[in-house]
């Protein structure tokens, strides 16, 4: 009987591949470098594994594409917290890539029950990686008005102007000290886990696998554990109220954009320090007077704009498009084609199926009368394009990254962003639509009053970067 | 691929359709007489309206339908209607307020996620509210009216059951508990859970001996509230007022002979009751329930407004009732045929059923082989004479007619007799 798992890439690769290496799997493939998603064991010849964000592991082992999944109890939490019948079991702690979840808020202030009292006037904005894991925090604590923020990292920038709180994985809690913020709860203690998927459990001999995991896992140094209580303030502080002080407030994107990013900045004779930052810095001085700079992801900005919390953003439009589907209403739009970092967004599937375009798809779906599976960092774009396309019963699964690895066994089309193709060609799969071209763009708020000061303020920073753009 | 129901929802069958008509008929018709009046709110509310401190406890709002809608950039969620009083209490202070006391009343939907799938995750309820009164006869009118409505579907068993969320509360302040701690036990008494005082002790043993066998116990008549009153009226001072608040509505319900049983800790419901608390019974299945919570309006921003109310669970009144029109099928309607090739046929055929159903028949067009156990008479429409034909099955014999006042003439004679019977299923 086959066994299939799901390995994590990224912060608990390494201590796995050695656990790995303990229980004498011969999974050689699985390394920091891996080019290839798919590998097979050559212990265990009925075991084969592949390579995902770690996120995405519960989702995959719960809806039964995987028996068994190595991630953190974290991500397993946050899929319970929402979805508390999945169909996920938590077999063995593993004991590395140990941390904790913390609630921090922005400033001192008062006490949980003033915060409660906030909740009545106003709304308590929460932002987090982990939503549900905010939501349920949230409804605990009987906050009656309040906001989630899913972003997509970089939580701990949007304190205290951008957000109350932010739920925040992290070790020690000393570490906050440096980013202002103080922790209120620790909300959840976790570290590696074995999990399985409780059909598998119920029906497959799992006993050998599970055996050589818990039994090397043993074997493996542990991580060195949270202290139980470490500086906890159980004061919540309060933020003060925010202020319309005419002030620009700019986003600029982490990530690989920032390199392109400085050199339009440079061109438009903008200066700005420490940033790209070696140190992590989210807040990088801007030579400008009345701009005020936060570095977040590009993907959480046209929710950040729409709600307020910044006046421009340098995002792609493959996100402002995103946002915008899901959000017909929202009070966002694109000011500025920076013309950088050209992609198209595609739809791709895998080699061996017989088809060339979306009209061939659509006809071997109706064939099939499959259920049919799309998988995509972009839910929204890949939602409306499977319902504009009457693909039928489809289901969209979200991803955090390396989508590639999902087709042919785990998704049946792709909704991507790509450069050149190398990547898509590289893993077998191929383009049969191209949905729309996406650039850099900047994008800021509908709601600024026309030939009010921040209108004309934002409109010399678009014209200084217009003119860099079209010297370029 | 088989196209199937979504988990956990649930279709209603004819049969079915019959009896939660009665029911909803049954209490729309006792709402009205005793001046009530019908309102219905949107499916839709955002989630804060249940989430504002006190309304809702934590366990349910785990399990409500929440989502982003088209509007959610700002991260406002909206929620499919969790509860029926809520959005009533919404609904006053958005159009009413000012307009002093109201008696409203609902059928509505609720949803609420239930983990298995088997138990149905849409619940239909039907409700009462008395908004800006808060008199033990305002109490009692609610209970009065609810049990009425049972009466009305002749359903057996019916027992009532009565707490106090005042007195409950009081209770957990004497625990000598944290606030939170007091709000969690709290919430799972409200949630239902029996056991949530078991394991709890005062830090004063003299008090244990009071407290403790007053959750447990269970009284017939007010003179068990009034020896609860003379045993704490020292050493419990704070009961007091929720005691004579509970007395006087025990003292109306008994000398209008109601019967009931006090069973304090029984407080299941919700969190928003700060008065009586009734739980209606048929044998083992909860059927519906209320209570007074004079401080949501006041908590959702309306003023200091009172207010009492009830609901009765419709899926679970439907396996007990029994419809009139379901205890036997009665043969009543009118089967009309005709050839489908022939246009003045057919044309004589939809005229002929039309004037039948306005003299308050029920007639079906045969269609072809529609012939069921409903059906008494089939109508045959004929283009040469004899023009109708008129099978009873009944009392199996074929009459010609001419006419149709004729036919009708028939079917009046020999229906007359069982005229509530056979003029249509709604009178049921």
């Amino acid at each position: 009987m086959d066994i299939k798992i799901a390995l994590p890439k990224g912060r608990l690769l390494g201590k796995t591949a050695s656990l790995l290496q303990l229980a004498d799997w011969g999974m050689d493939g699985y390394h920091e470098k891996a080019r290839l998603y798919h590998l097979k064991s050559t212990a265990y010849p009925n075991l084969s594994a592949k390579m995902f964000h770690e996120r995405d592991i519960p989702i995959q082992v719960a809806i039964g594409n995987y028996d068994l999944g190595i991630c953190g109890r974290d991500w397993v939490e946050e899929l319970l917290a929402k979805y508390p019948s999945s169909a996920v079991i938590k077999v063995a702690d593993l004991g590395y890539g140990a941390g904790s979840l913390y609630m921090l808020a922005g400033l001192a202030g008062t006490g949980m029950s003033d915060l409660r009292r906030k909740a009545g006037r106003s709304t308590v904005r929460i932002v987090s990686e982990y939503a549900n894991l905010a939501e349920s925090f949230a409804l605990k604590e009987r906050l009656s008005r309040f906001s989630i923020f899913p972003v997509w990292g970089g939580a701990e920038a949007y304190p205290p102007e951008h957000a109350e709180l932010a739920l925040i994985s992290g070790g020690a809690g000393t570490e906050f000290l440096n980013t202002g913020m103080v922790p209120v709860e620790r909300v959840l203690d976790f570290s590696a886990y074995l999990i399985a998927n409780r059909d598998s459990w119920g029906s497959k001999d799992l006993n050998k696998v599970v055996a050589s995991i818990c039994e090397s896992c043993e074997q493996l140094p542990a991580d060195e554990r949270v202290p139980k209580e470490p500086g906890m303030r159980p004061e919540i502080p309060l933020t003060p109220e925010r202020t319309e002080d005419g002030l620009i407030r700019l986003a600029l994107p982490d990530g690989h954009q920032q390199e392109p990013m400085l050199e339009i900045l440079n061109k438009a004779g903008i200066d700005i320090e420490d940033y790209p930052s070696p140190t992590g810095n989210r807040r990088p001085a801007i030579g400008m007077e009345g701009v005020a700079v936060k570095v977040i992801r590009p993907q959480d900005m046209p929710l950040q704009v729409a709600n307020g919390n910044f006046d421009l953003a340098i995002t792609g439009r493959d996100w402002l498009t995103d946002h915008r589907y899901q959000f017909p209403s929202s009070p966002v739009k694109e000011l500025l084609d920076l013309k950088s970092g050209r992609v198209r967004v595609v739809a791709v599937i895998s080699q061996k199926l017989p088809v060339d375009d979306v009209a061939d798809l659509r006809a071997f779906i109706g064939e099939k009368a499959m259920l049919f599976r799309v998988a995509s960092e972009y839910v929204n774009i890949a939602d409306r394009y499977a319902r504009d396309n009457h693909f039928g019963r489809y289901r969209v699964i979200p991803t955090w990254g390396a989508t590639e690895a999902f087709l042919p066994d785990d998704a049946d089309l792709l909704i991507e962003n790509t450069e050149t193709g190398r990547t898509i060609a590289r893993h077998h799969l191929k383009i049969i639509d191209t949905l729309f071209e996406s650039t850099a763009c900047i994008i800021g708020s509908t709601r600024i009053r026309p030939g009010s000061a921040k209108d004309k303020k934002t409109r010399f920073i678009i014209e200084a970067l217009r003119a860099a753009v079209e010297g370029m | 691929m088989r196209v199937q129901r979504c988990k956990g929802a649930r279709d209603l069958s004819p049969d079915e359709m019959a009896r939660f008509r009665l029911i909803e008929e049954t209490f729309r018709e006792r709402c009205l007489r005793w001046g009530y009046q019908e309102v219905r709110t949107p499916t839709i509310e955002y989630l804060h309206l249940f989430t504002s401190a006190g309304t809702l406890t934590p366990s349910m709002l785990g399990r409500v339908y929440s989502f982003l809608d088209w509007d959610g950039w700002s991260g406002e969620r909206v929620v499919l209607r969790p509860d029926g009083t809520i959005p009533i209490a919404r609904l006053y202070i958005d159009t009413m307020a000012g307009e002093g006391p109201a008696r409203l009343f609902y059928v509505t939907n609720t949803f609420i996620f239930e983990e298995t799938g088997k138990k149905t995750r849409e619940r239909w309820q039907c409700g009462t509210e008395l908004i800006g009164v808060n008199t033990p006869a305002s109490d009692a009118e609610l209970i009065v009216l609810a049990l009425e409505i049972l009466n009305n579907l002749e359903l057996k068993n019916v027992t009532l059951r009565l707490s106090h969320a005042g007195l409950i509360k009081a209770l957990l302040g004497r625990l000598g508990l944290s606030p939170e701690e007091q709000a969690r036990v709290f919430d799972r008494i409200l949630d239902g859970d029996a056991r949530a005082l078991a394991g709890l002790r005062t830090d004063k043993p003299e008090l244990d001996s009071v407290l403790f066998p007053l959750l447990s116990l269970k009284g017939r008549s007010s003179g068990f509230l009034k020896n609860l009153r003379a045993i704490s009226a020292r050493s419990l001072p704070e009961f007091k007022p929720h005691l004579k608040s509970f007395i006087d509505v025990v003292s109306i319900l008994e000398n209008l002979g109601c019967k009931y049983q006090i069973d304090i800790a029984s407080g299941a419901g919700f969190e928003y009751y700060t008065g009586i608390i009734f739980q209606l019974y048929s044998g083992r299945e909860k059927i519906g329930g209320g209570g007074r919570y004079d401080d949501l309006i006041p908590a959702m921003g309306g003023g200091d407004i009172p207010a009492s109310g009830f609901a009765l669970y419709i899926d679970r009144l439907m396996s007990l009732v029994e419809p009139e029109t379901l205890k036997e099928p009665v043969r009543q309607s009118v089967l009309v045929r005709f050839k489908d090739k022939d246009n003045e046929e057919m044309k004589e055929a939809f005229g002929v059923a039309r004037s039948l159903r306005d003299a308050g028949y029920t007639v079906e067009l045969d269609l072809g082989n529609m012939e069921t156990a409903n059906v008494r008479w089939v109508l045959d429409i004929r283009n040469k004479a004899p023009k109708y034909v008129l099978r009873d099955k009944v009392e199996p014999r074929v009459i010609e007619a001419k006419t149709l006042d004729e036919v009708l003439a028939i079917i009046e004679e020999k229906s007359g007799y069982q005229d509530s019977l056979t003029k249509g299923t709604s009178s049921g």
